[in-house]
C-alpha cells in the first residue's frame, strides 16, 4: 500500500531511522550529564557516549584516530569552519583558494565573503557531466594557494569527484584538500586516508540521524592541519569549536553513521536499482528528457533530469499533493536564480529551470518509485500540452531564433 | 509556500488551452517572456470583426503554477470583453483574484504583457485604430 506524501527528496534531508531515535532518547533524561564534566559520572557518562560517535565517525569515514573529528552544529558549520579556519591560520603563506564552480551554498558564501576580505578564489568550472578536471585543478594553483575545497558529490545531479586523484594534487602541491562530504558520507565509500583528504565536513541529518548536528575531520598528521576557530569558549574539541556538546545528538550522529556502514553495501545497491529504474522509465517515455550529471560516477540515490519546455516548479506543483520533490528552477529558489549547478554544466538556462531532481532513501519502495514515475511522465506531457514551447518545437522553430523580450 | 485554491484550481484546471491559427482574421497573439528568464506566455485573442468582442482567447504557458494561473484566468476575463476594455485589465487585478504573494507579481506583469502583445498585434493586423473594436 502506498503512503502520501512520497519523499523523494532525500538530498535535502532524510528521516531520522527509528534505531537512531532509540539510541537517543536516554541522553535526554537519565543521562544528561555534560562530557565536560570531569569529576562525576554523570559526565563520564556523556563523555563516554560522545566518545563512542566519534568513533562511529571516524570509521566511516577512514579516519585513523577519532581524535580527528570534530561535532560541530552541521554541515554549514563544519564547511564555515573548515575555509575559514584555514584560510585566517595559514594567511601569512598565502591568500589564494581553489574551489569549483558546483560549490554547495554554504561554500560558495564563505569564499565570497573571503573575497571580501582580500583573498583571491579560483571557481574551476566543471565539464558538461559534473566532473571537475584534475588538470583544471593544477592550473589554478599559484604559490599564494593554501586551500583546494571540493565537494565530494553533488547535491544536486550526485556526481562524484575524483577525490583521489585530487588528494594527490594536493598532497603534491603541499597544499591542504577540503571535500565537502556532506552528501557522500553514510552513502559511497569515503575514506580520508586513500583519498588524502585533510578536512572532511560531514552532517548527520543526511544520513539518517537529527538536525543540528554535523562534524569537521581534522587530519592531525602528514600533515597536522591546523584550524582558527569560529567560536571562542570553553575550548571544547581541542579548542576548535567551544560550546556544549549536544550528547543526544551525537549519539544519534554516531548510531546513524554506525548503521550507514554496515548498511552501504546493500543499500547503495537497491537505490541504484531503484534509480535506474526510475531513469529508464521516464527516459523511455518522454523525449528531450535529459540526464543531468555524469550517468555513472554518481552517488546511487540521485536522479536529476530536465525536461525541457516545462518548467520545473509546474511540475513539482503537478506532483506535491503525492510527493515531494525539487527543482532547479528559479521559482522553487531562495535566489529566484535558477540551479548554478546545472548552468555550470553548459545547459540552458531554460533547461535549469526545467531541472527535477528525484532522491531517494532508505524507506524509499519499488512502488514509490513506479509511482512517482507515472505520474511524472503525466504531468510532463500534460505541460507540454500547455507550453508555447513545446509548440513551437514542434512545429520545427528554433527557438534560439527567436528574439524574446525579457522582462 | 503554499499556493492558493485559486491558483491550484487554475493549474489544476486551466481555462482555454490552445492555440488559434496565427493569420486568421481577427485573430491577434501576443508571446512574451523569455525561455532563459523561466516563463514565456503565449495569448491569443480572437475578436469578432462586426461587434469588436473578443469572442474567444486561448493561452499556453511555460512557467511556475502562478504562471500558468495568470494566463488562464487572463484568458477567462478577455472573452466577452472589447479590445478597449481588454486594454483595462491590470496585473494588480490579477494578483488579487488569485492571491499571489510578492514573489510571484512578475507572473502577473507577464500576463498583463501578454494581453497587452496580442491586442497589439490584432490592431496591427486589422489595419489601423480605426479598427472597428477600438471605434466602438
Amino acid at each position: 500500500m502506498l503512503k502520501f506524501p512520497i519523499f523523494m527528496d532525500a538530498q535535502s534531508t532524510t528521516p531520522v531511522d527509528p534505531r537512531v531515535v532509540d539510541a537517543m532518547i536516554p541522553y535526554f533524561t537519565e543521562k544528561f550529564g555534560h562530557p565536560a564534566s570531569r569529576n562525576h559520572s554523570f559526565g563520564w557518562e556523556a563523555e563516554n557516549a560522545v566518545d563512542r560517535a566519534r568513533d562511529q565517525i571516524a570509521k566511516i569515514i577512514g579516519a585513523r584516530d577519532p581524535k580527528e573529528v570534530i561535532f560541530t552544529s552541521g554541515g554549514t558549520e563544519s564547511i564555515n569552519l573548515a575555509v575559514k579556519g584555514v584560510a585566517e591560520m595559514y594567511r601569512e603563506k598565502g591568500n589564494h583558494i581553489v574551489t569549483t564552480a558546483i560549490e554547495q551554498r554554504a561554500s560558495l558564501d564563505v569564499c565570497k565573503r573571503l573575497e571580501r576580505q582580500g583573498f583571491e578564489v579560483t571557481y574551476v568550472p566543471v565539464r558538461p557531466d559534473g566532473l571537475v578536471e584534475v588538470d583544471a585543478i593544477r592550473q589554478a594553483l599559484t604559490d599564494k594557494t593554501i586551500l583546494i575545497s571540493v565537494m565530494f558529490a553533488n547535491n544536486e545531479i550526485g556526481t562524484i569527484q575524483d577525490m583521489a586523484a585530487i588528494g594527490k594534487l594536493a598532497k603534491e602541491k603541499g597544499i591542504i584538500l577540503h571535500a565537502d562530504a556532506t552528501q557522500a558520507v553514510g552513502k559511497i565509500p569515503v575514506n580520508v586516508e586513500t583519498a588524502g583528504i585533510d578536512l572532511l565536513s560531514c552532517t548527520a541529518h543526511l544520513i539518517y540521524g537529527p538536525k543540528g548536528v554535523g562534524a569537521l575531520y581534522v587530519r592531525r598528521k602528514a600533515p597536522r592541519v591546523r584550524i582558527a576557530p569560529l567560536i571562542d569558549g570553553g575550548g571544547h574539541e581541542r579548542g576548535m569549536r567551544s560550546g556544549t556538546l549536544p550528547v543526544p545528538l551525537i549519539v544519534g550522529f554516531g548510531r546513524a553513521a554506525e548503521i550507514c556502514g554496515e548498511a552501504m553495501a546493500e543499500e547503495g545497491g537497491r537505490l541504484a536499482k531503484l534509480r535506474d529504474r526510475l531513469q529508464d522509465m521516464i527516459l523511455s517515455k518522454v523525449d528531450e528528457a535529459y540526464l543531468n550529471g555524469h550517468p555513472e560516477r554518481r552517488l546511487p540515490h540521485n536522479l536529476n533530469i530536465s525536461f525541457a519546455y516545462v518548467e520545473g516548479e509546474s511540475v513539482l506543483m503537478g506532483l506535491n499533493k503525492e510527493s515531494a520533490l525539487s527543482s532547479g528552477s528559479a521559482c522553487t529558489s531562495s535566489t529566484l536564480e535558477p540551479s548554478y549547478v546545472i548552468g555550470a554544466l553548459g545547459a540552458s538556462a531554460e533547461l535549469a529551470h526545467s531541472s527535477i531532481r528525484f532522491s531517494l532513501h532508505r524507506f524509499t519502495t519499488e512502488e514509490e518509485v513506479e509511482h512517482v514515475g507515472a505520474r511524472t511522465i503525466d504531468v510532463v506531457k500534460r505541460l507540454r500540452e500547455m507550453s508555447p514551447l513545446y509548440e513551437l518545437a514542434k512545429e520545427g522553430v528554433d527557438l534560439k531564433s527567436i528574439r524574446w523580450k525579457a522582462d | 509556500m503554499a499556493y492558493s485554491d485559486k491558483v491550484v484550481d487554475h493549474y489544476n484546471n486551466p481555462r482555454n488551452v490552445g492555440s488559434f491559427a496565427k493569420d486568421t482574421p481577427g485573430v491577434g497573439t501576443g508571446l512574451v517572456g523569455a525561455p532563459e528568464c523561466g516563463d514565456v506566455m503565449k495569448l491569443q485573442i480572437k475578436v469578432n470583426l462586426d461587434t469588436g468582442v473578443i469572442e474567444d482567447a486561448k493561452f499556453k504557458t511555460f512557467g511556475c503554477g502562478s504562471a500558468i494561473a495568470s494566463s488562464s484566468l487572463a484568458t477567462e476575463w478577455l472573452k466577452g470583453k472589447t479590445v478597449d476594455e481588454a486594454a483595462k485589465i491590470k496585473n494588480t487585478d490579477i494578483v488579487n483574484e488569485l492571491k499571489l504573494p510578492p514573489v510571484k507579481i512578475h507572473c502577473s506583469v507577464l500576463a498583463e504583457d501578454a494581453i497587452k502583445a496580442a491586442l497589439a498585434d490584432y490592431r496591427e493586423k486589422s489595419g489601423s485604430a480605426d479598427a472597428p473594436a477600438s471605434s466602438k
